[in-house]
């Protein structure tokens, strides 16, 4: 099978790029950023996803399959470019490839759509609102995006769309939201408050979106790999110190003294936990995670390692 | 750590039949290590300081789900916690009850923290059904915050029970073993409650006892667990249909707080009378 990927150049991209293409499917990339050493077998396009080339590389391609992989997350400073990439790009994606006859869409959202609050169940599932958008607007470019991507669902009857909403990867790309925000030797915690963050390997994102691009299923799915543990623990396992700070004193220091810069309101993600239920896409598509917390960790672990001095 | 946690208790946390993770906590967080402190610390108040009488513990099921349903009493969570810990220390093997916590709690520094790590969750249904289905013991008190608001006059009434514990009983087919608190509307005497000092706080309220503070005092309390009641139905019932299960368990509590009283009245009034006799032989 053809399959478009866009966000390629990106780590976890690049690796369900390279499962795809062991699996046996040609690929196409779409991505802004290069992809120095792509493998000789990926019809690589350096384009920006809502430009015409973009457009160009749907018509003349024809992919059966597109994984949606481009969107930027939400922990990191207000940029006006996440809005348009998020929510411009994902209607870029879509309106293509419903024009250009793509059978089956993937997009690819995150489990930070429901949010994190001291009222918020432990354990999502897919038919909840994502009831803390009003009190973290930095997320609302990413859940608009998820939400437009299911409407794809009854716009689009005659496409498959697949919305994954999936949890942090943690892994020796040390890319992502999470790989980012504990890179440093000591990492903020807010006295008081030790939440459970949930995690799966780069490995296991392959494993599940090369899962749904084979059982083609329809509908909304929490994509989780092995069970939470306490940022504490996450923290310890991984190398690193932490320095627990109170909540005032917190907000205080973001973005100085080496600690990552914030915006306010992604306290409560550090305050909360965001869970999520994923059995209902292991029951679609028979998906197992193979990679634990244990060696998730102990590999971020290894290829970032702890300096000191 | 360890020279502090009981070989009891060290013992008991073993038996409980919870799926630990690598890392010693369960998929909700439930951590074996601060449940291990939390019981060592509340064993010498369930044994000595309260010492807590337990009847009826054989009355709820050894494994699977059930509901634990009973009166508040006693302005703080004492009540919660000793019947916490009579399912651990006073049942064999031990296990795990797990209450619904007010929301306020979850705002709050390290009661956010330690609630959760034993295995105390904010009191949403989706908790409550998600739990049940996994096969927990989930503790319930239906009057919810009015009963624990309830005066040293009020300590055997029991104020409006909630519903929602009924059809979500019903929902995910648990059994529901009612239990009658005794002694803790004594332990914590309240006489008035303060609600501008609990806001202060970011409590609900703060119960003033004639002393002051509520520090609970030296009182035997008793928990008695009654026989099981299976609702059949799937919790959509009308409200009239509801209300008759919800009688029937509050009828239940109610005979045990009774049966409670009398003997709690006996027994002070034999202790009255033999204290009355040994003074009046003293002199």
């Amino acid at each position: 099978m053809k399959v478009l990927i866009t966000g390629i150049a990106g780590a976890t991209g690049r690796i369900v790029a390279m499962r795809l293409l062991e699996a046996g499917h040609q690929i196409v990339g779409i991505d802004k950023r290069s992809f120095p050493n792509a493998p000789e077998g990926i019809d690589m396009h350096r384009v920006d996803i809502r430009s015409r080339p973009a457009e160009d590389v749907f018509r003349t391609t024809q992919p059966e399959a597109v994984v949606h992989m481009a969107t930027v997350t939400h922990l990191v400073a207000r940029s006006e470019d996440r809005y348009r990439i998020n929510l411009g790009g994902t209607r870029a994606v879509f309106d293509h490839a419903h024009r250009y006859g793509v059978k089956h869409v993937v997009f690819v959202g995150r489990h930070t759509y429901y949010g994190a609050g001291p009222e918020s169940p432990l354990y999502h599932t897919e038919d909840e609102p994502p009831t803390a958008v009003s009190s973290f607007p930095e997320l609302a470019d990413l859940v608009a995006a998820d939400l437009y991507a299911g409407s794809a669902l009854w716009r689009m009857p005659d496409m498959t769309t697949t919305v994954l909403r999936m949890v942090y990867t943690l892994g020796s790309t040390g890319q992502g939201t999470l790989a980012s925000f504990i890179r440093g030797p000591r990492v903020p915690r807010i006295l008081g408050f030790d939440p459970l963050f949930q995690f799966m390997a780069e490995r296991d994102v392959a494993t599940a979106i090369e899962a749904a691009l084979k059982a083609r299923i329809r509908g909304v799915y929490n994509v989780a790999g092995p069970p939470p543990v306490p940022l504490s623990t996450l923290i310890t396992e991984t190398g690193r110190s932490s320095i627990a700070l109170p909540e005032v004193a917190y907000r205080l220091a973001l973005g100085r003294f080496g600690l990552p810069k914030l915006p306010a309101a992604a306290l409560h993600h550090i305050k909360h936990p965001v869970v999520i239920d994923d059995r209902a896409f292991r029951n679609a598509t028979g998906y197992t995670h193979k990679v634990s917390e244990g060696e998730a960790m102990r590999e971020y672990r290894n290829a970032f390692p702890v300096v000191e001095g | 750590m360890a020279a502090f946690v009981s070989r009891e208790v060290q013992r008991r946390i073993e038996e409980l039949e919870i799926p630990w993770g690598p890392f010693g906590v369960d998929p909700y967080g439930v951590s074996k290590k601060h449940l291990a402190v939390g019981f060592s610390m509340a064993e010498p108040f369930f044994k000595h300081y309260f010492s807590v009488k337990v009847l009826g513990a054989d009355n709820v099921p050894s494994r699977g789900r059930g509901m634990l349903v009973g009166n508040h009493s006693g302005g703080i969570a004492i009540d919660g916690m000793m019947v916490i810990a009579s399912m651990f220390f006073a049942k064999n093997p031990p296990r795990l009850a797990q209450g619904m916590v007010e929301k306020f709690m979850n705002r709050v520094p390290f009661a956010s923290m330690f609630t959760g790590k034993l295995g105390q969750f904010v009191g949403l249904p989706e908790h409550c059904v998600r739990l049940l289905e996994d096969e927990r013991l989930l503790m319930v008190f239906p009057e919810g915050a009015r009963g624990t608001a309830k005066l040293y006059r009020e300590r055997y009434d029991l104020v409006r029970f909630g519903t929602g514990f009924v059809r979500l009983a019903m929902r995910t087919r648990s059994p529901i073993i009612p239990f009658a608190f005794l002694g803790g509307g004594a332990a914590v005497p309240s006489i008035y409650n303060a609600v501008s000092l609990g806001k202060l706080m970011g409590a609900p309220y703060v119960p003033i006892t004639p002393y002051g503070l509520p520090v609970p005092l030296p009182v035997k309390l008793e928990v008695e667990y009654g026989e099981p009641l299976v609702f059949e139905g799937t919790g959509a019932e009308a409200d009239n249909v509801i209300e008759g299960y919800v009688e029937q368990v509050r009828t239940s509590i109610m005979a045990m707080i009774e049966r409670g009283r009398q003997r709690r009245e006996n027994f002070a009034e034999q202790t009255l009378k033999q204290f009355r006799a040994g003074s009046s032989e003293a002199p």
